[in-house]
């Protein structure tokens, strides 16, 4: 067998769309002057993704070709310091190549949907030029992705990490001088800089991580992969505290990457950007790189299942509090912010019970119909802009309308969405039955898996996840009969119009692999369970289980799925029940609102997390800093202790003795001509302070003259 | 009259021959006086290239130099000895480097007494390629107070209006620690009878194992020379001259204040603190460690809540020097070289933000954050430029400062002479803090809604535009270096590493 096959094409995948954003850069402005050059620009973006894709197919080939075996590509060397060997070594496993074709396939979809969006975004929004910023910032995000889920090493992935995260802040403040609704506002901005620090907060547990990772590891010293998992069993024998506070560390990265309870609150900010962009960056890819994390670290966590504990609890408990958010929300995006948070809350959970191959599959599942459904949600967004602006051009609506600022993305101004936007629809509805984990779609097959798990290993985490599952189905009948169902609310939902093939044939492909997905890893067979068993080996738990849940038809277990089934129908069937048999109007509130009363505050308000950040922290942060910087620094230490205590007693000195004692001729000649030369060269009439510098140094020469006095007699 | 000859004397003194030259030209012919500068400190830039092409980078020890008497009386030995190893020879380079772009960086904002400013200009790159390359302690003190009087004019005569006190804060402040410096530089010359840096290093040990200097005087000679350098640096709490004379100072002075002259200070350190008091630095280490922490986190506190741009980068300063230090007394290898190549790194993510703020400064004079505001979209590439430069300020992997900060934390975490990881672990959250300040400066400046500044400017007849090609090719080389140093440090490493190692297995370590 050839050694390492197609090995030596994985630095593409980053050079690739590199070159595109490099290409776009140097041409994109000429670009833009030509009549075609917004396809042109979309071409090449989509073709650096694209050829990502053809590496990471060929890489994938690579691997199981080799039965598995990982393959590395070493491009060079990165950081060398005594110990500290670092390269910039691309590692190709069943679990790399596997990320890489979700990053690159679901990425490349989504570039070519973004060509037909952007399109219009650019217009609606009154500034054509910046259609070219977003494909370069996209092209980086895919070369950043790729560095992240490559890398043989812990800081190699933590630059595509960091990559990632600078990514997010470009394209969260992609409309960076205006809010959702194009109005001239800090909103956007905010929202990006929220999402960058909260992830540097993330950033800093993954950090210290490394930083014990590196030293307390016995005397390897190193952050490669398979160096640390070599070394970390027999730490794990004699001092567990130190794995314990790795994996730990390392979930506050995760917490920040994938928004997890209590990192979670960039996210649904992060819907600021472009729609695209909530698909690829804030649902499908980046944020479930913490996923990635702890999957590529079971070695550790599979140590302490203390740790792992923590884990499985953090993402369960984060899974059931964003679902009942989810369900409080009117902005068609916030829905699936939030359930994206629920949704990677499963994942955490999976990952942290051990069961990896569970949070895997969710992962790609999830990266389909979550990327279908976003993708589709900016279709019916720009369906109703459509409306929207053929009704201000067309004189329609009333004239009193025409100053009130319309919001596209509210669910409250849609309705009967189904007539006008047939094709979104039902990819819509593809994409809600697979997120409801409704038989056979895909998401039935990976939530199934997870649920199955917890019920086997924690009992706890399998009623929360159990609980956040029915919420999920609610949310989404409620938003599917709010959105394409009833009538319109608004006129421009009832003259909303379709959108163009370039944006719903890639919807249609995520439609397929939303419907089809499951079978990547269908009970009995466990095609993707093989592949990544190469990388990540299961532990089995010998946990003992409930003799209902030992049943298994090729490790399916019919109760388990035939609860969640029954949940899910039951869900949405009294979704059905408020929304749907008598549907909402004009100007009506959440019929929810009245029976929940302060329960439903609390979602519709996300339960004030973020005004108790604001007031426990971000405040605070403000005053001290403030109070720093006003009082102690410039008010104490720089006016009075250096200006008044200081120089005041200089000059109060100088001025009471040594004015009169000392000879002044030879002293400080060398201080009047400073000041003299000062006073000549600046040719200003400012008075110089001449006594000032005068006293200073005679006081400081005089010092010195009795101190060395002192040493050479002494 | 050899030692002229020499070309690390050539390097230094090279600028004298500008200075010269500057002399005969009329004040009034304001470009030949620029070229002329721009010209003989390109020369210089060169000269410390042909320095680096003869620096041999696995030799450890000192190289270049040779040491010729200079000053013999009454047993004294006064050397004159420049010498350039692996502590130094990067950070001639910065200086042979920043000096030129500083210079371009005045083209059009220095109109008035151009051939004073120029003269002075020379005469600091003199002394700071002195500073860097002085091996006799006695030289480097002239060079060291030397500096002081170029760039006192420099803030004094081209500043802001309150030039004159930042001018003579700066001045004052500096000379006080240097006093204390001299005393002990007298006190050690006297008791081994040389001023030689290496003779030092050689004598010194046989002094402490004698008892001639008493564990105790180790510690205050090594006191002594903190207080020069840390005034320099400036650790907190002796930061209170920088951020004045950052404000006052003009742009290529701000440049040069922040990129080169605070690095004397943490260069002085590596040269004389450590090799020539290796117990009292070993003994010193968690103090100092302390105190950096402490910077690192006020520095960037006290940031965040700047109403003026220029400041904000001044005490942005403090918490990035901190770093350094925390680094170079973590006293072990990665912390070392982390803490030489964040030197150069400050120099270049500082040095370029400088350089833009002043850029903007010349179009509209004022550095006040709030009416700024939506300037991406007004002057796209002037954006793109600074996002670079702050994400590199903010240590972003993938640029330079990422790998100065990561290794710097990573060797401090493990330093043996700090003996805690708790200074590296809460010195990583000024990372996050670092995100906040420089995050709020680009937003509030460069994204949201356009700022009242750029109506105003309007109003007095010319809209605010782009950076011209001079002003891109000022700090194009910047960003050439902020991508490489971050993607390929290695040869940057390379020159540093066979020094600092010799240095670390020289110390007491516990």
């Amino acid at each position: 067998m050839e050694t390492h096959g197609f090995a030596f094409l994985a630095p593409w995948l980053v050079f690739a769309p590199l070159a595109g954003l490099l290409l776009n850069i140097l041409l994109g402005g000429w670009f833009m002057k030509q009549p075609w050059g917004e396809r042109a620009i979309g071409a090449i973006a989509a073709t650096a993704s694209g050829a990502a894709f053809i590496v990471s197919v060929l890489l994938a080939y690579t691997v199981f070709a080799g039965h598995g075996e990982v393959a590395r590509w070493t491009l060079g060397q990165w950081i060398y310091i005594g110990d500290l060997k670092l390269d910039w070594t691309f590692r190709l496993d069943s679990l790399s190549t596997t990320m890489m074709l979700v990053v690159s396939g679901v990425g490349t979809l989504i570039h070519i949907y973004a060509i037909g969006y952007m399109h219009e975004d650019v217009r609606f929004k009154n500034d054509i030029p910046r259609y070219q910023r977003f494909f370069v910032f996209l092209n980086l995000f895919i070369a950043a992705m790729m560095i992240l889920v490559s890398g043989d090493s812990y800081m190699m992935l933590f630059v595509g990490w960091e990559g990632v995260g600078l990514c997010s802040f470009l394209l969260i403040g992609f409309w960076y001088d205006m809010d959702t609704l194009g109005r001239s506002s800090w909103a956007n901005s905010n929202a990006a800089k929220k999402a960058f620090i909260t992830n540097r907060i993330g950033d800093f547990g993954f950090l210290i991580a490394g930083f014990l990772m590196f030293w307390q590891l016995g005397s390897v010293h190193s952050f490669q992969f398979d160096q640390v998992f070599a070394a970390a069993p027999a730490i794990a024998e004699s001092n567990p505290v130190i794995i314990v506070l790795i994996t730990l560390f390392m979930l506050i990265g995760v917490a920040g990457k994938s928004a997890q309870i209590p990192l979670y609150v960039w996210l649904p900010d992060a819907m600021a950007g472009p729609t695209p962009v909530s698909a690829l960056i804030h649902a499908a890819t980046m944020v479930t790189a913490g996923v990635y994390l702890i999957t590529r670290s079971a070695p550790l966590y599979t140590l302490v299942p203390e740790a792992q504990y923590i884990v499985a609890m953090t993402g369960a408990v984060t899974a059931l509090f964003a679902a009942t958010i989810a369900v409080g929300q009117y902005d068609i995006k916030k829905v699936l912010a939030y359930s994206t948070i629920s949704q990677l809350g499963f994942m955490v959970a999976a990952v942290g019970m051990g069961a990896y191959v569970a949070g895997m599959f969710h992962l790609i599942t999830h990266a389909f119909f979550k990327a279908l459904l976003f993708l589709s949600a900016g279709s019916v967004i720009l369906g109703l802009e459509r409306g929207h602006h053929h009704l201000a051009h067309h004189g329609h609506g009333h004239g009193g309308h025409h100053e009130e600022v319309f919001d596209p993305g509210d669910m409250r101004n849609m309705g009967g969405l189904r007539k006008t936007m047939p094709v979104t629809f039902w990819l819509y509805m593809i994409g809600t039955l697979a997120l409801a984990g409704i038989f056979p779609f895909a998401g039935f097959w990976s939530k199934d898996e997870i649920l199955l798990d917890a019920a086997k290993l924690y009992p706890q985490v399998y009623a929360l996840l159990a609980i956040a599952a029915f919420f999920t189905a609610f949310y989404m009948g409620r938003q599917i009969w709010m959105v394409f169902f009833g009538e319109a609310r608004h006129e421009a939902a009832a003259h909303a119009v379709e959108s163009p093939a370039v944006m719903t044939v890639p919807l249609m492909v995520l439609a397929a692999l939303s419907m089809l997905g499951g079978a990547l890893n269908l009970p009995a067979v466990h095609t993707l369970g093989h592949w990544l068993e190469h990388t990540v080996k299961v532990v089995e738990h010998e946990a003992h289980v409930a003799p209902w849940l030992e049943l298994s038809w090729g490790g399916f277990n019919p109760y388990v799925a035939l609860i969640s089934t029954v949940a899910a129908l039951a869900a949405i069937f009294i979704s059905w029940w408020i929304y749907g048999r008598n549907p909402l109007k004009a100007g009506q509130p959440d019929p929810l609102k009245k029976p929940l009363g302060l329960a439903f505050t609390g979602m519709e308000n996300k339960w004030f997390v973020d005004e108790g950040y604001w007031f426990v922290i971000v405040d605070r942060y403000v005053d001290i800093s403030r109070f720093l910087a006003d009082k102690i620094d410039w008010e104490f230490w720089h006016d009075f202790v250096h200006d008044k205590v200081i120089a005041g007693t200089y000059n109060w000195l100088s001025h009471i003795a040594l004015n009169e004692v000392a000879d002044q001729k030879g002293i400080d000649a060398f201080a009047n001509f400073l000041g003299k030369a000062t006073q000549w060269l600046s040719g200003t009439t400012r008075k110089f302070q001449n006594g000032f510098v005068r006293s200073y140094a005679l006081s400081v020469f005089l010092g010195v003259v009795i101190i060395l006095g002192y040493l050479l007699l002494k | 009259m050899e030692f002229l000859s020499q070309p690390l004397t050539l390097l230094t003194f090279f600028p004298l021959l500008g200075v010269l030259a500057l002399a005969f030209i009329p004040s009034e012919r304001k470009n030949l006086l620029r070229w002329t500068a721009l010209v003989t400190t390109l020369v210089t830039f060169g000269l410390s290239l042909w320095v680096l092409s003869m620096f041999n980078a696995s030799d450890p020890t000192l190289q270049l130099g040779k040491a010729y008497d200079w000053i013999t009386v009454a047993g004294w030995n006064i050397q004159y000895h420049l010498g350039v190893d692996g502590l130094s020879i990067l950070l001639v380079l910065l200086t042979g480097f920043l000096t030129p772009i500083s210079i371009l960086s005045t083209w059009t904002a220095v109109e008035e007494r151009v051939k004073d400013f120029m003269m002075f200009f020379l005469l600091l790159e003199v002394g700071m390629m002195g500073v860097f390359l002085a091996q006799d302690l006695f030289l480097f003190y002239i060079f060291w107070e030397f500096t002081l009087v170029p760039m006192y004019f420099l803030i004094g005569i081209w500043g802001g209006p309150r030039r004159i006190y930042a001018a003579v804060k700066f001045f004052l402040y500096t000379m006080a620690g240097s006093i204390l410096m001299l005393l002990a530089i007298l006190f050690v010359a006297i008791q081994a009878g040389t001023f030689s840096v290496p003779g030092l290093i050689a004598k010194l040990p046989e002094l402490y194992a004698s008892g001639a200097i008493d564990p105790q005087t180790q510690i205050w000679l090594f006191l002594a020379f903190t207080a020069a350098f840390a005034i320099k640096v400036p650790m907190w709490p002796l930061h209170s001259w920088l951020p004045d004379a950052h404000v006052e100072a003009p742009t290529a002075g701000s440049v040069i204040l922040a990129g080169v002259l605070l690095k004397m200070g943490t260069y002085g350190f590596l040269r004389f603190n450590i090799p020539l008091f290796p117990q009292a630095a070993v003994q010193m280490a968690p103090w100092i460690a302390l105190f950096a922490t402490i910077g690192i986190i006020y520095g960037a506190a006290v940031s965040y809540a700047q109403s003026d741009v220029k400041k904000l980068v001044a005490y942005s300063s403090v918490s990035h020097l901190g770093f350094v230090m925390l680094g170079m007394f973590a006293l072990n290898e990665q912390g070392i070289v982390g803490a030489i190549l964040q030197m150069i790194n400050h120099g270049l993510s500082t040095g370029a933000l400088f350089l833009l703020i002043g850029m903007i400064y010349e179009q509209t004079h004022t550095r006040t954050i709030s009416v700024y505001g939506g300037l991406w979209k007004i002057t796209p590439i002037f954006g793109t430029i600074m996002l670079i430069a702050s994400l590199s300020s903010m240590g972003l992997p993938g640029l330079n400062g990422f790998v100065g900060e990561f290794t710097i934390l990573l060797g401090a975490f493990g330093s043996q002479a700090i003996g805690s990881p708790w200074y590296a672990g809460i010195s990583a959250a000024g990372v996050i803090m670092a995100a906040v300040y420089i995050l709020y400066m680009f937003q509030k400046m460069f994204l949201g809604p356009t700022g009242s500044i750029v109506e105003e400017v309007k109003h007095h007849g010319h809209a605010l535009r782009d950076l011209n090609w001079r002003e891109i090719l000022t700090v194009l080389p910047l960003l050439i270096f902020i991508f490489w140093i971050g993607l390929y440090p290695k040869p940057f490493f390379d020159l540093m590493a066979p020094t600092v190692k010799a240095l670390v297995s020289a110390l007491p370590l516990p």
